[in-house]
């Protein structure tokens, strides 16, 4: 019988090849932002630039408040959300997990109905505008993320399925509530799937720009993936921020508006590239969890 | 006859002590009740109340006038959004893109899962992947700003080193609608196909080794034992996804099409899809009769083929289904 421990070598190739695929347009970025300016209007965007100058970080640390400020917008409604969004979704699926609950069935039903049927986008804007009155708050771009019905559902399968029945039944023989329960023995058991499920809360707060998109006009509660939206899509914007630290830096009188532009992309990378390598084990693990039934 | 009467009056002096019961049972979990509490108020608020606002598709929205004052006009906001002729092309837009989506990312993320699995070093097969599901987590802003970085018309990579080397003249992407199709297929591969392979993989992982092992004593080469072992364990998996994502296929993922292409109003006619038309209609031109006419059309469908789909897929495997 042949033992074959070998990985063929085209396999690793057609593999780095993907990788590449999946990196360059990183480094693409960031070798634009380090860019001299004059090589840039030469040369254009290249990988190898002939003229590294960081001259667009130096540009921005004159007058960062805009982007310090984005961030933490940023922070703070990840840090607010993530914290609320895995104490409401375990509460919520404590309550569905349990057998004794009489409301069960048609909570689940509730939950569930919600993952099928929206009422679109108008309505939506309205509830938080013209009932909630929420729009240019920080609130807005932290509610509407922090329930989802499929999170409910694999928390809900976790509790049923990898907490010993036998350990709730005895605490509660002991006289613990269903709150105690909840608090000190389902949530410390249930380490894998709430930081998988906040993992995925996190990134889905520090990415979103939907939310900003449509309800944020006050540019003091832009995020960064809204600020960084902006400055792409409108030159005007992007003008106006580099006239700020222009005025405050007092330097030359050409502004490097597109390595600023990139450089400001690679600074709301970063976060993501120094956390990614650590934690993507347990993204891994969430999808499987997620292919889970719900 | 007797007998009934008996029974219908049994259960009607069963009733008040049902209800009681539950009550009872009810009181006796208020701590259940109050863990439910938050999540129950959150949905009401961002789904429920939203999915009771659809009637106003059928009214002719003012937002002086307000949710109630409003008139209503009947079916008019569907014959006028059925009139433009646009919904034809959107909604054509978002079925072709969601189908060639679909095809494509299976196929390439059941390659990748099988190549990946033959990856024997377990440091390389962590590197790989981690490397190839990264894309996955970054914003879709962030990825407008990677696509600008090869297109942009003046001093993008495309443009500058490679057609301005061979002498050809630049395209002005951000322009030039007939390329987009492809542009958003690959980013879309770009973006989704790492974390796609991931779910396969496991199931191939999950495989037992006892398997390949007896196929081996039997003689079969690596090929024979991927397509008689590996791709029949895949297949239900696959069938299953794919079922899931069909019911998906009335929403676009509004990112790609609305960040990507920077909103460029020159793209549209072949990059506009119902979620990014529906955007245009209330927030750019304001027109809350045709957002909310698409807008429920898109719900009422994608609710149809979400149900439908799920009941094909409780067919060939119960506990897959979605409910």
């Amino acid at each position: 019988m042949k033992n074959d421990n070998r990985t063929h070598p085209l396999i690793h190739l057609f593999l780095i090849a993907g990788c590449l695929v999946c990196i360059v347009p990183f480094w693409l970025i960031l070798m634009v932002s380090l860019t001299g300016q004059k090589a840039l209007a030469k040369d254009g965007y290249r990988f190898w630039p002939r003229d590294i100058d960081p001259e667009a970080y130096r540009f921005l640390l004159h007058d960062a408040a805009p982007i310090v400020r984005s961030f933490g917008v940023s922070i703070l409604t990840t840090a607010i959300g993530t914290v609320v969004s895995l104490l409401v979704t375990s509460a919520l699926a404590f309550a569905l997990s349990r057998k004794e609950f009489p409301l069960r069935g048609f909570l689940n039903v509730y939950v569930l109905f919600t993952m099928l049927f929206g009422g679109g986008l108008l309505p939506w804007y309205l509830v938080y505008t013209k009932f909630l009155h929420l729009q240019n708050t920080l609130w807005v771009l932290i509610i509407p993320g922090l329930l989802g019905g499929f999170n409910v559902f694999v928390m809900r399968t976790f509790f049923t399925t990898s907490i010993p029945p036998s350990l709730v039944d005895s605490a509660q023989i002991d006289g613990a509530g269903e709150l105690r329960t909840y608090a000190s023995i389902t949530l410390p058991l249930s380490l894998p799937v709430l930081a998988t499920i906040g993992l995925f809360s996190t990134v889905g707060y520090w990415n979103d720009w939907f939310r900003s998109l449509v309800f944020i006009s006050d540019d003091r509660l832009y995020n960064l993936q809204y600020f960084l939206y902006n400055t792409l899509m409108n030159a005007q914007y992007l003008q106006a921020v580099a006239d700020k630290a222009h005025i405050a830096a007092a330097v030359s009188p050409i502004q490097p508006l597109e390595e600023l532009r990139m450089a400001m992309a690679i600074i709301a990378v970063t976060p993501i590239a120094i956390v990614f390598p650590f934690l993507q084990k347990y993204f891994v693990k969430g999808l499987t969890i997620g292919a889970v039934k719900g | 006859m007797e007998a009934v009467k008996g029974a219908a009056s049994a259960v009607h002096a069963d009733q008040p002590s049902r209800t009681k019961k539950f009550l009872r049972a009810l009181w006796k979990s208020r701590a259940l009740l109050l863990l439910a509490l938050p999540g129950f108020l959150l949905l009401f608020v961002n789904n429920y109340l939203p999915m009771f606002g659809i009637f106003l598709a059928f009214k002719d929205f003012n937002y002086a006038k307000g949710i109630w004052g409003s008139e209503w006009n009947g079916l008019e906001n569907f014959k006028f959004l059925f009139a433009t002729g646009d919904i034809k092309f959107v909604v054509l837009h978002t079925l072709l893109y969601n189908l060639v989506f679909l095809i494509v990312n299976t196929t390439l993320s059941v390659l990748l899962a099988l190549v990946l699995h033959e990856v024997k070093n377990k440091w390389a097969a962590k590197f790989y992947q981690s490397t190839l599901i990264l894309p996955n987590f970054i914003s879709m802003v962030i990825v407008a700003y990677l696509v600008f970085g090869f297109l942009n018309p003046e001093l993008g990579f495309v443009n500058k080193s490679i057609l301005e080397p061979l002498h050809r003249e630049g395209i002005s992407w951000y322009m030039s609608p007939q390329y987009w199709p492809y542009i958003l297929t690959f980013v879309n591969v770009w973006k989704n196909v790492g974390f796609g392979s991931v779910i396969y993989l496991a199931t191939i992982v999950g495989i037992d080794k006892e398997y390949y092992e007896a196929a081996m004593l039997d003689g079969a080469g690596k090929w024979k034992q991927m397509t008689s072992i590996t791709l029949p364990f895949l297949y239900p998996v696959i069938v299953i996804l794919t079922l899931l994502s069909i019911g998906h296929i009335f929403n676009a993922d509004f990112g790609l099409f609305y960040q990507v292409t920077l909103d460029a109003g020159n793209l549209r006619s072949t990059t506009e899809v119902i979620d990014t038309y529906v955007y245009h209609a209330l927030l750019v031109s304001g027109d809350t009769n045709l957002a909310s006419s698409a807008g429920l059309l898109q719900s009422v469908v994608g609710f149809a083929l979400v149900v439908a789909f799920n009941a094909a897929v409780r067919k060939i495997s119960r506990d897959k289904a979605l409910f």
